[in-house]
């Protein structure tokens, strides 16, 4: 007997059971729109936090800190030894843990870096604390900000203009969305090509201004902080004349670099050029290590959420399981016929089982429409309500390959489920079931 | 003439030790290809047994069945299903049609499960039906037939595959005369035009006496070959 007529035949005794067959359906239908639904959201928040990802920096970089433990009193195991030759750096934070010192970085660090394979270029992470920003045109009003660096290319999520530039040699700064009406624009397009005047104090306590054109206007984001991004031109100009006056033991020290590795570069790749820092003794974080624990736990919360659905399907199997057995003992009659007429015990098995897999798949199916239909509903609820202030966040998600996975395990679960009522109709012995009344 | 099938010592016991029952008792028989045999005896007597042992649905507890001259117990189940498919054809006692599916899908079944394709399957369906003079009723629910026309329905699909064999129970057994008849003539112009051999079994004499040889059973014996 071919595929084709199997299914057919398979079909046709579902629809002849119309009310059966629709209650069994649904048990499964609820189990996977409960998973779909439960991955739905584990898929939206990660899908977001990935699309945000690049707000925290160039993704193709490490974030480079000496591997010295620190004398840190939490979470330390008693105190480090003194060591002379060690650079320090006495980072802020005097809080009720105490402040700790770290080792620092120096340029010599950056050189040997530099020179690892698959590194591209070595910045330090300034700590710049510039007094105000003001528009060039309307200097009366001065205001507080903050200013980051950019490593390598920068891939902030803009929403108009583009990011700024390290290879550009004139200033360049980039500003996120809430700065555009308190500099005193209509609209982000307006900010595009205006110069700003950045006023900076140093450790004499001499005062000087800079200029900087805005190139472009940051997107509003959720993961990374609301500060303008300034390129290299201007941030050495400022760091240059921050660090004047500096006690000498803290020139050229830093807490931090930032090395932007190759952007092609593999996996394996990049844990071996993370294996190289570390024995060098450095610890090399990219950001997805930075954001690891937020996925992590999303994920446990996902996996959990997914036991309960797998739970309502477990329940929908029995479903299955009932119904093939109604249908296998409704039709010993049929089965006698077959298999006198030559079927085979395989033949009569698939049969059934397509049975099973016909009330998975359409469960499955009609489960996931009715899972995105919510999610489509959800989502422009909440995008419009309490997620307003995060465009792009999508609270449910339902990838391709996830709805493809939710498929098959179900048609799994339901062939499972079928297997026992198939078996018992493979093996019927014709006679018997012939002479069935 | 050659034997289509033959029988060595076949004896059926059913169920084990005290509650044993012999229901065929040594029985050695040699059809041969072409010729219409009835198989006769009073209910109870091993008939259907008789004829469900022939037809390989069941297997004997001990003696053999040989067909066109290998023993049964040598084929492979996959052999035996290939020989019921292609070579059989079966009337049974009660008519077993799907009451809700169209004359035609149930006619053509043992085609399905040869898995010959849907177009093949409806032209050899039509000339079947047209052979039994049921092709009108084709796209008719089988369950809206009369009990005549199930029956014919019922050698429709014995004949769709082109048997060397046919195995009827009481072909007529359900049937008024007249309609009885009309089978009766239908499977003997099937044996005398296509050469089909006949096993069929009846406690009617009328029937048994139109074969050309008579096989007497009682109490799973066989009491009388004519
Ligand atoms: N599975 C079984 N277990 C025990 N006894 C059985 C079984 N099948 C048949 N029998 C017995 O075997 C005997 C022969 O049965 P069979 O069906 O061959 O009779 P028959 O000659 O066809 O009768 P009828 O004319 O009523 O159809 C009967 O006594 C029946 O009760
Ligand atoms: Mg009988």
């Amino acid at each position: 007997m071919k595929l084709t007529d199997l299914l057919l035949m398979a079909n046709s005794s579902l629809f002849r059971n119309k009310a059966r067959t629709f209650l069994t359906v649904v048990a499964i239908f609820i189990g996977a729109t409960t998973l779909s639904l439960t991955n739905g959201i584990g898929s939206g928040l990660k899908a977001y936090i990935n699309r945000q990802l690049g707000n925290l920096g160039n993704p193709h970089s490490l974030t480079i800190t000496a591997n010295a433990k620190t004398a840190s009193s939490f979470n330390s195991s008693g105190l480090q030894p003194y060591n002379p030759n060690q650079t320090r750096i006495v980072s802020a934070g005097g809080g009720p843990n105490g402040s700790h010192s770290i080792v620092g970085l120096t340029k010599s660090d950056i050189n040997k870096i530099s020179k690892i394979p698959n590194v591209v270029s070595v910045q330090p992470n300034y700590i710049l604390s510039p007094d105000y920003i003001a528009l060039s045109s309307n200097l009366a009003k001065k205001y507080q900000f903050s200013l980051g660096q950019i490593f390598g290319t920068s891939s902030l999520d803009m929403a108009v203009g583009e990011n700024a530039s390290n290879s550009s040699a004139t200033p360049e700064i980039t500003i996120p969305t809430s700065y555009v009406s308190s500099l005193g624009f209509n609209n982000a397009i307006q900010a595009i090509n205006k110069t700003v005047i950045i006023g900076m104090t140093n450790a004499l306590g001499q005062s000087h201004s800079f200029q900087a054109t805005i190139v472009g206007v940051q997107q509003k984001t959720l993961v990374g902080s609301a500060q303008a991004y300034g390129n290299l031109t201007l941030i050495n100009e400022l760091h240059s004349f921050e660090s004047q006056g500096l006690p000498v033991a803290q020139e050229g020290v830093y807490a931090s670099l930032t090395a932007v590795y190759k952007s092609n570069l593999s996996a394996t790749g990049l844990s071996n050029l993370q294996a190289t820092l570390t024995k060098d003794g450095y610890t090399g974080k990219t950001i997805q290590d930075r954001v690891s624990t937020v996925f992590t736990i999303i994920n446990a919360v996902t996996y959990v959420l997914d036991f309960f659905a797998i739970i309502t399907l477990v329940a929908a199997s029995f479903g299955i399981i009932n119904t093939l057995f109604m249908s296998v003992s409704e039709r010993t009659r049929e089965i006698g016929l077959m298999k006198a007429l030559g079927m085979s015990k395989a033949k009569i098995f698939t049969l059934f089982s397509l049975e099973a897999v016909l009330i998975g798949f359409w469960g499955s199916m009609l489960g996931i429409l009715f899972a995105n239909i919510i999610g489509r509903v959800v989502n422009s609820i909440t995008t419009n309500g309490f997620l307003k202030d995060f465009p792009g966040l999508s609270l449910l998600s339902f990838p391709g390959i996830n709805s493809t996975i939710i498929v098959v395990v179900i048609i799994a679960v339901a062939f499972l489920a079928g297997a026992l009522p198939a078996r018992r109709a493979a093996q019927k012995d014709p006679i018997e079931a012939l002479r069935y009344e | 003439m050659t034997s289509i099938i033959k029988t060595n010592s076949l004896t059926k016991i059913y169920g084990k030790k005290s509650s044993a029952f012999t229901a065929l008792d040594n029985i050695n028989l040699d059809i041969k290809q072409g010729e219409s045999i009835a198989v006769v005896g009073k209910s109870g007597s091993g008939k259907s047994t008789l004829m469900h042992l022939l037809a390989l649905l069941d297997s004997p507890s001990s003696g053999s069945v040989i067909i066109n001259n290998v023993d049964s117990h040598k084929l492979s189940i996959k052999k035996m299903d290939l020989l019921r498919n292609q070579n059989f054809g079966f009337v049974f006692q009660q008519f077993f049609l799907s009451p809700h599916e169209s004359v035609l899908d149930n006619v053509v079944l043992p085609l399905k499960i040869a898995g010959i394709s849907r177009s093949e399957r409806k032209k050899r369906g039509l000339e079947v039906l047209e052979a039994v003079d049921l092709a009108d009723k084709s796209k008719d629910k089988a369950v809206n037939l009369s009990g005549g026309q199930k029956q014919r329905a019922c050698i429709a699909r014995a004949l769709i595959n082109n048997p060397t064999i046919i195995f009827a129970d009481e072909p007529t057994g359900n049937l008024d005369s007249i309609t009885g008849q009309m089978i009766e003539n239908l499977l003997f112009q099937l044996n005398k035009d296509k050469n089909i051999t006949l096993l069929i079994v009846t406690h009617d004499d009328d029937l048994a006496n139109r074969c050309q040889r008579q096989i007497y059973i009682k109490d799973g014996s066989l009491i009388k070959e004519q």
